[in-house]
Formats: structure tokens, C-alpha cells, sequence
């Protein structure tokens, strides 16, 4: 499955011009508020329309302003995850469950229901109503809703915006679940880096309406000429392995051929997982440091320095794990004297990691024996 | 109930019957209307507000009069009706219409308030489950707006069981045929010794008015207590 957009809308000041290409898995549509995200996927979903252009789910076209095609929202075949889960409050959780399965063609098995309640830990609420639920289970719910409509796509606009952190941290455990084990293509929507970090497989940036930057998440956040989210969300994302828990509470993982110490992480040894690592948590030294502190320290040769408009600059580095981000202070620079091309070695705190920054399981390994 | 005489009684078998046709038949153009005003937007939007609101604000004689010249025999509509087999002056039916006319106004304004409380979101959100307008209506709005629906049922009830002025001047005031409670009890105040019944009869519109209301709350309570899941 392939969504591509092609649109452009006028409302009010306003004007939105952009065009992707969503390969399968996870597309993230990211940018700040009013960068016109919400109205890329309304009009995905058919709650607007688009003054001209085209949107087709690989053969199916959604809108063909030019061919005068218009399917209407409840022929689309999308699960919608709205940011206030807007839940049917005459319902129970079974019945919002059921709601969008009972217009969606019995063409799957319909053992979906106990799975994807299972999967989402809503088992205990299912007689409950939704004004009883918590932000999270109401969102969880809303979830379930989506999916169990069987869908060819799922839209998601900022469903984590209205919690709390640790809620967050939750619910972006049981997206990350979806994407591994549902397998449905998803549209996320959202500001927050830590999300596009941890699920993205492809990020499309938007911004004032037009689209920046297209790629996977670790090129998208690891450009450092590309700040969207401001400076203080520039980062890279590394793709590591758990190694092993350690009895004082740190896990250490593999990032290509160093070990990282992260604090501990709730996976199995052998489990894939997706950190990020914010710029301005890392430090640089030209010689491998001794006598410090911090526990992990990153050899590898600078690719590119990029001063900003104050007084910092964004240093990359390419490490065997990956690229990493610095942001140092251009003083900092000179007084080094870094250069492209120079061996350089970047110093991570272990506890800088938040952990909205480390992502769950991409793939379940076998528990080790 | 021996305490009313037969005419009194049917009287009052009289005003449920014209009041219960009267709700009955109006919900659904009530609820049509309400949702029209409330969703829609078009042209002679505000002219139809205006004219389902015209009979909460002119005399009812008037309301009365209006009818006898489009319904009567020999108005517009009534002598076509009247070729099909259809009469309604001076006969229950014609009560009826009257009842409903009058309590129009109040049923659509209940029942729009409670459309307008919606969240649309909600509606945009069964859309993009696959469900297309007519369930949509089904499952989210009808449902959401039924503590409105039923309110505005039981106080088009209520005011069609009171109507006096559009139905006397319309159907006049026959008995066994448009003599209503209200009716009854103003033609028994025009003879002498019939303040009694009068005022059984009052008694009996105090019983039904009041039982109207208690049904409404308790319905009301029990369907907004379902509908917010509280």
C-alpha cells in the first residue's frame, strides 16, 4: 500500500501546496502547528476538500479535483484516530469497538476483536462507557476503534497531544505494537520529535504549508540544516540492540561496534529498538576522553559543521552506530580547531536519554535462553 | 370513573386521542424541520424559522382562522382534500391538525437545541468509520438528540391537550366530535350549573398536565443518564 498526495487548499491567509509519496509502514506528517498537517489529513479523510489536486490509496483515488472524483468519508475505508478520541458516549467500549466493523465488508477473519483487545489491554473496560475513561484507555479505545474498522489506511492526528507524559509514553508503546504486529499503513500526525523518532519510517516535514524535507527519520532529524521543531529538537536517531540488563539499573546496548548505557529498558537482550540522541546532550572531544563521567563515548569522523544564526553550531559525526548530532558553540569550534574529515569522539550522559526517546521493540526477539 | 359524566368523559377521550395524533404525526416533520435549521444551510432558512414560529406568536384565532380558510371546505387545500375523502372542518381530525400547529413551534425548538448540543466531530467521526448519512443519523445524532426528541414530544402533547383558540375557531366546539377539555369546560361555564363539571374536568387537565411533566423528567433523566453514559 502506497498513499500519495498531491493538494492544494487556500483558507483564508493560509495556503497549503504539497505533494508526497508515502511508502508502506508508518508516515509521519511533521512540522509545528499551522504548518497545515491537520489539513493534509482531513482532507485524506474526506472531511475536506481539497481546492485541487489528488489523493488515491494505491488504486483507489480518493479525490481527482481535475476528474471531478469525490468518495465521500464513509467510503473510503480509513480509521481515523481523532486527538480527543471523540468516542461515542452512548456506547460502551464493546459497541464503539464494533462500531465501524459492522460497516466494514466481512471479508478478514473476525477474530480481530479478542486480538486487538488483547493487544491493547482493554479487555477490563469493554461494558464500561467512555465518560468513565481515563485520557489514556479513552484513547487506546480509539484505537481499537480505528483498526477494528478494517481500514486500508490509518490516520492518526496528534493522538498523544492531550495526555500526560507517562500516558504518552504508554499509547506510543501500543502504536509502535500496531506498526509491528497489525501491519496496516499508518498516517501519523504530530509536533513532538520524540514520536517521529520512534515511529516514523518515513517522515514528510512540513512547513507553512508546503513540504520540507521527505526521507526516513534518521535523515530527516539527523540533518542538521533541518530544524523544524527548533534547535533544541535537533537529533539523531540510532537503531541499536539490547545487549544486556545490568544489575545497577543500566541497560547496555549495541550501536554498531560500541556499547551504549542507557538507563534500563523494559525489553528482552537481542530486541531492535530506535533511540534518539538530542544534539545538545552530546559533547565533544578530539582525544577519547579519560576520567569522565559520562559512560558513553562515540568515536568517529566529522562530516559536516553547520554554524547556526546564534551562537551554536550543529557538528556531525559518523560513528559506527550511525550519524550523531552535537550542538556546540561556535567558540567551541575554534578553540578545537574541528574541521570536516577529523577524528573526533562525541560524549553522551547516560542519563540525558529521556525516555520518550527510546523506543519499545521494532522487531520481538527470542528471549535469550 | 364514575365521577364523570359521559359527556365529560368523552371529552377527555376526545383531547388524548386529537393530542396523541397530533404529537404522533408531527414528530417526524418536527424532527426534519429541527434538523433542517440546525444543519443546513440554504436559502429561506430564516423564512422557515419564522413561519414554524408563527403560531407561538400570533392569536391563535387567528392560527384558527388561517386554517378554516386553507382546510375548510372552501379553502385551497381543504376542497382538494375534501375530493379525496378527506375533511377535516369541524371533524377530530381537524382538531388535530389544529393541536399540532400550535405545539409545532415548541417541539421544533426542542428538539433543535438538542440537535445544535451535538458535537459534529462526533458525526464526522462515524463517517470515517464507514458509516454513510443515513446511518450516521441513525447511530450518533438520533440517538444523541433523543433527551431533545422527547421533551419536545411531551411538550407538543401538553400544548395539544390545552389548545383552545385555533381549534374552537377551526372545528368549533361539537360534542363527540371537537369538543376537547378545554372546550368542555368553556362551554359548561357558559350554562348555569356547570361550574361542576367544569371543575372536574379541570381537575382531570391538572392530573394530565402534571403527568405529562413527571413522564417527561423521568424519561428525560433516564435517556440523558444512557446517552452520557454517566
Amino acid at each position: 500500500m502506497s498513499l500519495s498526495v498531491a493538494i492544494t487548499h487556500r483558507h483564508g491567509d493560509f495556503t497549503l501546496d504539497v505533494a508526497f509519496e508515502a511508502p508502506p509502514g508508518v508516515t509521519v506528517l511533521f512540522g509545528r502547528s499551522g504548518a497545515g498537517k491537520t489539513t493534509v489529513a482531513n482532507a485524506v479523510a474526506g472531511i475536506l476538500k481539497p481546492d485541487t489536486g489528488r489523493i488515491a490509496v494505491d488504486d483507489l483515488v480518493l479525490v481527482d479535483q481535475a476528474k471531478g472524483v469525490w468518495l465521500p468519508p464513509h467510503r473510503r475505508r480509513l480509521g481515523y484516530i481523532f486527538q480527543e478520541g471523540r468516542l461515542f458516549p452512548h456506547l460502551t467500549v464493546r459497541q464503539n469497538l464494533a462500531y465501524g466493523r459492522w460497516f466494514a465488508p466481512r471479508d478478514r477473519a473476525s477474530d480481530d476483536m479478542a486480538r486487538i483487545v488483547e493487544l491493547l489491554g482493554i479487555g477490563h473496560l469493554l461494558d464500561r462507557r467512555p465518560v468513565v475513561l481515563s485520557g489514556g484507555e479513552k484513547q487506546r479505545v480509539a484505537i481499537g476503534r480505528a483498526v477494528l474498522a478494517r481500514p486500508t489506511l490509518i490516520l492518526a492526528d496528534e493522538p498523544l497531544a492531550a495526555l500526560d507524559a507517562p500516558r504518552k509514553a504508554e499509547i506510543l508503546t501500543y502504536f509502535e505494537r500496531l506498526r509491528d504486529e497489525v501491519a496496516i499503513p499508518v498516517l501519523y500526525v504530530t509536533h513532538a520529535v520524540a514520536e517521529v523518532a520512534r515511529l516514523a519510517t518515513t517522515v514528510v516535514a512540513l512547513r507553512d504549508g508546503a513540504v520540507a524535507r521527505v526521507g526516513p527519520a534518521a535523515a530527516v532529524l539527523g540533518d542538521p540544516s533541518f530544524t523544524p521543531a527548533g534547535i533544541r529538537a535537533v537529533g539523531a536517531v540510532l537503531e541499536v540492540v539490547v545487549a544486556r540488563h545490568h544489575a545497577d539499573g543500566l541497560t547496555e546496548v549495541t550501536a554498531g561496534q560500541d556499547a551504549l548505557f542507557l538507563p534500563r529498558i523494559a525489553s528482552h537482550a537481542g530486541t531492535r529498538l530506535r533511540i534518539r540522541i538530542a544534539a545538545q546532550d552530546v559533547l565533544l572531544s578530539r582525544d577519547r576522553p579519560t576520567g569522565l563521567s559520562a559512560l558513553n563515548i562515540l568515536g568517529g569522523r566529522i562530516e559536516t559543521i553547520r554554524p547556526g544564526e546564534g551562537p551554536g553550531a550543529i557538528v556531525s559525526l559518523n560513528t559506527s552506530a550511525g550519524l550523531v548530532l552535537a550542538r556546540v558553540t561556535q567558540r567551541s569550534v575554534k578553540a578545537l580547531g574541528l574541521t570536516e574529515g577529523m577524528i573526533c569522539h562525541a560524549v553522551i550522559k547516560t542519563v540525558a536519554t529521556a525516555p520518550e526517546d527510546v523506543g519499545g521493540q521494532i522487531k520481538e526477539a527470542p528471549p535469550p535462553k | 370513573m364514575d365521577w364523570l359524566g359521559p359527556e365529560e368523559w368523552q371529552a377527555v377521550r376526545l383531547s388524548l386521542q386529537v393530542s396523541v395524533w397530533a404529537t404522533l404525526l408531527s414528530l417526524p416533520v418536527g424532527l426534519l424541520v429541527a434538523y433542517a435549521l440546525s444543519r443546513w444551510r440554504f436559502p429561506g432558512r430564516q423564512l422557515l424559522n419564522g413561519i414554524v414560529h408563527l403560531p407561538l406568536i400570533l392569536p391563535p384565532v387567528v392560527t384558527g382562522y388561517l386554517l378554516l380558510m386553507t382546510f375548510g371546505t372552501q379553502g385551497v387545500v381543504g376542497g382538494v382534500l375534501e375530493q379525496m375523502g378527506v375533511v377535516l372542518a369541524f371533524r377530530w381530525t381537524g382538531a388535530a391538525l389544529a393541536a399540532a400547529i400550535m405545539a409545532f413551534p415548541l417541539m421544533v425548538r426542542a428538539m433543535r437545541l438538542s440537535l445544535d448540543a451535538i458535537d459534529p466531530k462526533l458525526e464526522q467521526a462515524s463517517a470515517t468509520l464507514g458509516a454513510g448519512p443515513v446511518w450516521v443519523f441513525a447511530t450518533v445524532t438520533l440517538p444523541l438528540a433523543l433527551p431533545g426528541i422527547m421533551a419536545g414530544g411531551i411538550l407538543a402533547f401538553a400544548k395539544a391537550m390545552g389548545e383552545f383558540g385555533a381549534t374552537i375557531t377551526f372545528v368549533s366546539n361539537i360534542p363527540g366530535q371537537t369538543q376537547t377539555v378545554p372546550s368542555a369546560i368553556y362551554a359548561f361555564l357558559q350554562v348555569p350549573g356547570g361550574e361542576g363539571a367544569a371543575l372536574r374536568l379541570v381537575t382531570v387537565s391538572v392530573i394530565l398536565a402534571m403527568g405529562a411533566l413527571l413522564l417527561s423528567e423521568v424519561l428525560s433523566r433516564r435517556i440523558a443518564r444512557r446517552v452520557s453514559g454517566a
